[in-house]
Order: structure tokens, then sequence, then C-alpha cells
């Protein structure tokens, strides 16, 4: 009895013992001083290791901070409190930082746009796209199966009638959707431009036209209306450079298919111009 | 010296502990996405698996068995495994930071990890003294880094292959390990 049971016990407690000992021996010999700021850069941002910064997550940015002088205002989610609270903290001036917010560009929803045929497979863009560039009729346009979604850390993405819907709310401009995004339809912009191209078709208008009522044509009446020459038509699409634009908002009346918008109010071609076109 | 060699090839190719023994599986599919984390995950491996070797061999031979508790080995070593990976973890972040680094993530994830405690535990099954042991688990290590190695290029060819949608992702990837591992059996006369 007492060989089988206790004799066992005895020895697997001893072993356990100087385990435990020798780990906290070792713990206390080999610590590692970290420099504190780095602790308390990484406790200002704000942990959601998106990599917007260029560093692979939070850690590594306040680490990049204090030990190679990166600059403060790389945290786009962070925004202005952040910033100055790490320039303060370093003993720094502030930094001019906008925050970011990102947009898809196109306005394919279901109202808009048809399907050219019923897609079975993985319910992903990346997948949908392989295949024939996806059901959508525009090739070029939103998917709809939410990759940008999945991988919002802020939940701002939903996809509603088949369109991915960006809450400018909750956005935090990290970036990560522009990547997931099998049709390169999302950029980050300042937060203060408030007019966006919602269309990505580098068709030529009468293909444009034919999948989406919505779509850029290139008609160039957009360029003809802006008094600073921010937007230039290139490929049958029309760009806006943010560098110029002042969010007037004349490019947006001028637009004929609605493509112009205010990126808050994107919402599907609105009832009475789509009747008066008709009438 | 020839004895020596024998058995570290065979670790490595003819009892390939993922393709022929199947320890180890967990981290043969989870990290051989990409090749650098394969090569990162074989090297910690190759490296907890030599360094458990020579720590547990004298656990068992000084206490274990002449205590009589060689039926209470494996729980004997697991303990010394996430003991030691512990104290080396820490070593290595305060005395050698680059290779703590390359290591990352990967050095906590193999305490557990079944090939360590395989090795260990075969090398006492076969009855090999100490250098024998160390040699064994070298050979088992560089196969199971070569096994990541080769899984992970083979991998990234068949995701980006168009097969059927049914085989798509895990099946196909099963499979895929399936064939490898059959190609490692004509290995199995390499030594008699």
């Amino acid at each position: 009895m007492v060989t089988t049971y206790v004799i066992p016990a005895l020895v697997f407690g001893a072993i356990g013992l100087v385990a435990g000992v020798l780990l906290t021996v070792c713990s206390k010999v080999f610590e590692v001083k970290t420099d504190e700021r780095i602790e308390a850069v990484n406790e200002i941002l704000p942990q959601i290791n998106c990599g917007a910064c260029g560093f692979s997550g939070c850690s590594d940015y306040a680490n990049a901070i204090i030990r190679n002088g990166v600059p403060t205002n790389l945290c786009k989610p962070g925004g202005k409190d952040c910033e100055a609270k790490i320039s303060a903290l370093m003993g720094l001036e502030n930094m001019d930082i906008t925050a970011q917010v990102a947009v898809v560009r196109c306005n394919g929803n279901c109202n808009n746009t048809s399907n050219k045929f019923k897609f079975d497979g993985i319910q992903s863009c990346k997948a949908a796209e392989r295949f024939y560039s996806g059901s959508t009729s525009c090739s070029h346009g939103c998917l709809g199966y939410g990759d940008c979604a999945a991988v919002c850390p802020q939940d701002a993405i939903t996809v509603v009638d088949g369109l991915a819907r960006v809450d400018k709310a909750k956005c935090i401009g990290c970036g990560l959707c522009v990547k997931a995004c099998p049709n390169r339809l999302i950029v980050v912009h300042d937060i203060t431009n408030h007019v966006d191209v919602c269309c990505s078709s580098t068709e030529l208008g009468k293909i444009v036209r034919s999948v989406c009522k919505t779509g850029c044509i290139g008609c160039k009446k957009c360029e003809k209306s802006c008094e600073f020459g921010a937007i230039t038509v290139e490929n049958n699409l029309a760009r806006i450079d943010y560098s110029k634009c002042t969010s007037c908002g004349k490019c947006a009346d001028a637009c004929p298919v609605h493509a112009i918008q205010s990126c808050g109010v994107s919402a599907p071609v609105p009832k009475a111009a789509e009747e008066k076109k008709e009438a | 010296m020839k004895e020596m060699l024998v058995i570290l090839l065979s670790a490595m190719l003819v009892d390939n502990f993922v393709l022929s023994k199947f320890m180890g599986i967990c981290a043969f599919l989870g990290v051989s996405k990409k090749l650098d984390s394969a090569a990162g995950m074989g090297a910690a491996v190759t490296f907890v698996m030599i360094c458990a070797t020579i720590v547990t061999y004298p656990i068992y031979t000084l206490i274990l068995v002449p205590m009589g508790l060689t039926y209470l080995k494996t729980v004997a070593f697991i303990l010394i495994i996430a003991l030691f990976v512990q104290i080396v973890e820490m070593f290595l972040k305060k005395k050698v930071p680059p290779l703590y680094k390359a290591l990352g993530v990967f050095l906590p994830l193999i305490t557990t990890n079944c090939a360590v405690l395989g090795a260990t535990i075969l090398n006492i099954d076969n009855s090999y003294d100490l250098g024998q042991s160390v040699v064994n688990s070298l050979g088992a290590g560089l196969g199971f880094t070569l096994a990541l190695l080769i899984f992970s290029g083979v991998r990234q060819r068949v995701n980006a292959s168009d097969s059927p949608a049914m085989f798509k992702g895990v099946p196909a990837t099963l499979i895929a390990a399936s064939i490898v591992s059959v190609s490692f059996m004509g290995f199995a006369g390499l030594f008699n």
C-alpha cells in the first residue's frame, strides 16, 4: 500500500516542488529589464493589432517608437488622442494626424445590378472572384460575400443587399479590408473628404450602363464641373485627387448616374431621380 | 560511428515521426501553411527534442529506475519537458534575443507536442544510451523539419490548384499528406 501509492506520490511531489522552485529562481535570474516607456506607450495604443502603422501589432509599434524613433502619428485607429498622449510621454511636439475612414467604391447592390448566374461555391469574395469574376453582372463591382466584413476588427462593415457598407462611426481606418477585397474596391482616406466616386469599373460607358444603373460611364461631366481640377477621368473612370478636393459636392450634382456621392449618404439611387430620368 | 549514422538516418527517413509514426500531426498541419514558419517550427522542435532527451535521460536512469517507477515515465517526462521549455524560453529571452525572436511563438507551442514526448520515450524503449538517444532525437527533429518543409511546398501547390469543390481546403490537404506519407514508405527497406 505504502510502496504502491505513497512513494510515487512523494517522488512526484518532490519533482514538482523542485520544478516550481527552479522556475521561480530562473524567472528572477533571467529577468529581462524592458524600457518602461515601451510598456507605457503600448498601454496608450488601442491594442487592436491591426497593423495599419506598418508594424506587426501595437507592441511592435511601441517598441519602434522608443527604440528607433519612429514618428508617433502612425496609429490611425488611435487618432489624435493617442498621438497626443504618446508625444507628451516622449516629450515630443504634437504631430498632425487626421482620422481615416474606409470607402467602398461601388454602388452595385441588388437594385442596381443583376446576377449572371447563381454561385454555389465557397461563399467568399475570393472564391467567387476566381470563378468567372463573380456572379454579379459587373466584373469590377462588390461581390457581396463580405470578405471585408470578416476581417474588420470593429465590425464596421455590413453587407446590405449584396453590397458592403462601411459604418463611418465605427470605422477606424486600419485598412485591413483594403487587402481583403479581391476587386480592390476599398480605399482609405481622410474622414474630412466627403465626396467619393462610388464605382471602380474601367469598362466603356456602354458596357457599364448595361450592367449597372449607377456605374461611372466616363462622361467627364464631373471633370468640367470641378473648379479645382480635382477630378480627372482615366480609363473611363472618374478619379478624385483628394489633395485638391474641397468636398464642395458640385461633381456629385453634375453626375448623371449618381456615381459620385458623399460616402456618408451613399445609398442606392434616389427614387425621385430615377423616375425623372425615365420620364 | 556507422551505428550512429544508421540511427540518425533511420530516425529521419525510415521512422519519420510525422509521416511514418504519425506523431506531431497537429503541428504538421497547423504550421505547414508557409515555408518560413515551417522552418521555424522545425528548428524549434529539433532543438527541444535534443535538449529534452538530454534532460529526461538522467531523470529516468537516476530517479525512476531505482525507485521502480518506470511505468510513470510519461507523467514525469511531460513535467520535465514543460519545465525545461519554460526555462529555455527565459534563458533565450535574456541571453540570445535573436534566437528567441526566430523561434518566437513556436517554443511554448512545443511544450505539449507529442513528437517531443514520443522521441524521449522511444529512446528509453529502444534502450539507447545517452549518445545514441541524442543522435536519435536529432534525426527525429531533422525528419520532422524535412516533413514540414516538403509538405509546406506541397500544400502551396494544392491550395493554388483548382481542385473539385468537395475536396477544397482540409480534405485536399489531408489527402496530400497521406500521399506524402506513402512516398516515405519507400524508405522502409533502407536498413536491415
